[in-house]
C-alpha cells in the first residue's frame, strides 16, 4: 500500500445545512494523475481542502504521502503543493516574489527559490510578467501563477483545483504540458476540473462526484464503457418506409426515430467497416442520405448520464 | 527521486526547528516591509501624523496649558509620543484583518512553515514603524524646542520603554484584529477605545485640575505610566509626579509591569485566536 499517495476513506463535511460530503472515499497511486470531475457544489473543493489540511473532516479520515491529514497536518504539508480555487497569492508583491516567498517558506534556500521561480515563470510563459505587482494581472496568469506555486519544491503530491478555468486553449498546454513534466518525475496528482476533456486528456483515473458522493469511478475508457456506447446517427434526404429495415441489420439495439421520418439513431458496436456497410445497405435499398455521423460516447454524455444530466454547469445552484 | 536537486533546510532537532521558526518569521516580515516599500502612504500614521499633532498641541494648545516646572513641549513630546504609538497600534489589527480576509493565509496554512510566523511578523512590522514613529516624534521635538536633560542610557531607556509599550499594545490589537469580522471594527476599536483612552491621561495635558474622578482614572491609565515613566528619564516636566497613586509614584515600575501584564495576557489569547481562525 506504500504506492497509494492519497488515501480517503469515508469523508464526511456538514457546512450548516449543506452536506458538503456525504462520504467520499478516494485513492491515487504514485506517479498518476487522478481527476476529479463534478458540478459546482458537488464537493470538490472541500475534499481538496480536507486533504491539504485546511478543512478537519467531521467523520472519515485521509492519508497523503502516508501521513495523516488531522493528526500530521505538518509532515503533509511538507509533501504536497497546493493551487486553490481562489487566488491564494500576494496581491502587493511581484509574481517572483510570490514564487521566491513561497519557496522560502517551504524550506528552499533563497538561491534555489530563486532558480526554481525562473524556471516556472518561464515554462508556465510568464517571464515578461514576473516582475509586475500581481494586481496588474488576468485572471488567466493568476491562474498559472498559482499552479506555479504549487510546483516550486517538486512536491510528491499536488493538488489542483480547476488549474485551468478561465485558460485561453494555449495556456491551458501550458498548463497540463507542466503537469505532465511533474508526472513523469515521479509526482501523483489530484486534479479537479469542469473540462470533461481535460480530465480525459490527463488524468489516468476519474472520480466524479455529485452532492458529495463519487458516482463513479474508474479509467476514462471504463468511465466511457458505462454509457450507451456508439451512436450512428444517419438523416434521410426524405422520409422512406424501408430506411428503418436496412439499418436494423447492424444496429445493436433498438432504432430511435424522428419526427419528422428523416432521422434515425442506431446504437451500434464500433467495428472496421460499420460505416461503409451503413451506407451501403442504405444505398441497396434506394435510399438517398443527406448525413452520416457516428458519435463515440464521450465523457460528457457519461457526465450528464451520472449526474443527472439536467444540471448544466453553471455557477453553482445547489445550497 | 523527489526533489532531487532541491535542498531542503530544517529538519530534526530542535535548534533547527526554532531557526526554521526564525526565518519564517523573517520572510513574512520582509513580505509586510515590501507591501510598506510599495505604498508608502500606508506610514502616514507614524509619519505625517506625529508631525501634524506635534506642532498642533505645542502651538495650538501649548500656548493655553500651563506647565509646572517647563514649557509645554518639553511636558508634552513624551505624551504625544505615546499617544502616536498607542493610536498607530491598530495598524496590526488592520494588516491582520487583512490577510485573514484574503486567500494569502490559506496559501501560508499549506505550506510547512511555522503558522504563528505571520502573527509574530507582523508585530515585529509594527515594532519597526514604531520605531520610526519614535524617531519622527523626538525629531519633530527638537524642532520644536524640547529637550531631555539626562544622559544617553537614561534617554534610551525612556524610548526604550515607551517601544516596549507599545510592542505589547500591538499584541492586545492583535487580538482585537483578530476577533473582528471585518476591517472596519477593527479601526474602530482604534477610534472609539485608544482614542478616548489616550486622552483621558496625563499624555496631553497636566491632570491636576481634572475631576477627582476622572484623575483617578487618568492616573491608572497605563499610557500615563509611560508617559510618565518617559519624563522621569528625560528629566522633563513631570506634573504626575504629585499624585498620590502607585503608578504615579513608581512609573518606571508600572510601565513595564503594564506592558508585561498586556504580553502576558494578549500573546496567548492572540495565539489561540489565530489558531481558531485558521482552523475550519
Amino acid at each position: 500500500m506504500a504506492d497509494l499517495m492519497v488515501e480517503a476513506e469515508g469523508l464526511m463535511k456538514r457546512f450548516g445545512s449543506t452536506q458538503a460530503l456525504a462520504g467520499v472515499d478516494v485513492t491515487a497511486h504514485a506517479g498518476s494523475i487522478l481527476g476529479v470531475l463534478g458540478p459546482n457544489g458537488a464537493g470538490k473543493t472541500t475534499m481538496l481542502r480536507i486533504l491539504t489540511t485546511l478543512t478537519h473532516p467531521d467523520a472519515g479520515h485521509a492519508r497523503v504521502a502516508g501521513h495523516d491529514v488531522v493528526r500530521e497536518p505538518a509532515a503533509v504539508r511538507r509533501n504536497i503543493g497546493v493551487a486553490a480555487q481562489d487566488a491564494t497569492l500576494d496581491e502587493n508583491l511581484t509574481g517572483r516574489q510570490n514564487l521566491v516567498m513561497v519557496g522560502e517558506l517551504s524550506r528552499m534556500e533563497r538561491k534555489q527559490a530563486r532558480a526554481r521561480a525562473d524556471e516556472l515563470l518561464r515554462t508556465l510563459e510568464l517571464t515578461d510578467a514576473a516582475d509586475r505587482i500581481l494586481k496588474g494581472y488576468s485572471g488567466g496568469m493568476r491562474r498559472r501563477l498559482d499552479v506555479a506555486a504549487s510546483m516550486m519544491t517538486r512536491p510528491p503530491v499536488l493538488f489542483l483545483d480547476e488549474p485551468t478555468t478561465g485558460l485561453d486553449p494555449t495556456s491551458r498546454q501550458r498548463v497540463w504540458t507542466a503537469v505532465r513534466a511533474l508526472v513523469a518525475d515521479g509526482v501523483t496528482v489530484l486534479l479537479t476540473t469542469q473540462y470533461l476533456d481535460e480530465a480525459d486528456r490527463l488524468a489516468d483515473r476519474i472520480v466524479v462526484i455529485d452532492h458529495g458522493r463519487v458516482v463513479a469511478e474508474g479509467t476514462p475508457a471504463e468511465l466511457k464503457r458505462v454509457t450507451d456506447g456508439a451512436r450512428l446517427d444517419v438523416t434521410l434526404a426524405s422520409p422512406h418506409p424501408r430506411a428503418a429495415d436496412a439499418l436494423r441489420e447492424i444496429a445493436d439495439g433498438p432504432l430511435r426515430c424522428g419526427d419528422d421520418g428523416r432521422h434515425i439513431s442506431a446504437p451500434v458496436r464500433i467495428v472496421p467497416g460499420l460505416v461503409t456497410r451503413a451506407v451501403r445497405a442504405l444505398d441497396d435499398a434506394g435510399i438517398e442520405l443527406e448525413d452520416v455521423a457516428l458519435h463515440q460516447p464521450s465523457l460528457d454524455d457519461v457526465f450528464m448520464r451520472l449526474t443527472g444530466g439536467v444540471r448544466d454547469m453553471t455557477p453553482a445552484v445547489t445550497r | 527521486m523527489i526533489g532531487a536537486g532541491v535542498r531542503i533546510r530544517g529538519d530534526g532537532s530542535t535548534a533547527r526547528h526554532v531557526i526554521s521558526a526564525l526565518h519564517d518569521v523573517y520572510v513574512v516580515t520582509r513580505r509586510n516591509l515590501v507591501h510598506i516599500a510599495r505604498e508608502p502612504m500606508q506610514l502616514s500614521d507614524v509619519t505625517i501624523q506625529p508631525v501634524l499633532f506635534t506642532l498642533l498641541f505645542v502651538y495650538v494648545f501649548g500656548s493655553g496649558i500651563p506647565v509646572p516646572g517647563g514649557s509645554y513641549a518639553s511636558f508634552a513630546i513624551a505624551g504625544l509620543l505615546l499617544f502616536n504609538l498607542t493610536t498607530s497600534s491598530m495598524g496590526t489589527a488592520v494588516g491582520l484583518t487583512v490577510d485573514l480576509r484574503t486567500g494569502i493565509i490559506d496559501r501560508f496554512r499549506t505550506l510547512p512553515m511555522w503558522p504563528p510566523a505571520v502573527l509574530v511578523g507582523r508585530s515585529l512590522t509594527d515594532a519597526l514603524t514604531a520605531m520610526l514613529c519614535t524617531l519622527i516624534v523626538a525629531l519633530s521635538g527638537l524642532v520644536v524646542g524640547w529637550r531631555p536633560e539626562t544622559g544617553p542610557a537614561a534617554v534610551l531607556a525612556g524610548f526604550g520603554i515607551a517601544l516596549l509599550f507599545a510592542y505589547a499594545l500591538s499584541w492586545l490589537a492583535a487580538c482585537v484584529g483578530l476577533w473582528a469580522k471585518g476591517v472596519e471594527t477593527a479601526q474602530s476599536f482604534g477610534f472609539l477605545v485608544l482614542f478616548p483612552i489616550s486622552f483621558i491621561s496625563n499624555a496631553l495635558v497636566p491632570t491636576r485640575n481634572m475631576p477627582d474622578w476622572l484623575r483617578t482614572i487618568a492616573d491608572w491609565n497605563p499610557l500615563s505610566a509611560v508617559t510618565a515613566a518617559c519624563r522621569t528619564l528625560w528629566g522633563n516636566p513631570n506634573p504626575s509626579a504629585l499624585d498620590a497613586a502607585w503608578p504615579m509614584q513608581h512609573p518606571v515600575w508600572a510601565a513595564a509591569a503594564w506592558s508585561a501584564v498586556l504580553l502576558i495576557v494578549c500573546l496567548p489569547i492572540a495565539t489561540m485566536l489565530f489558531r481558531r481562525r485558521t482552523t475550519t
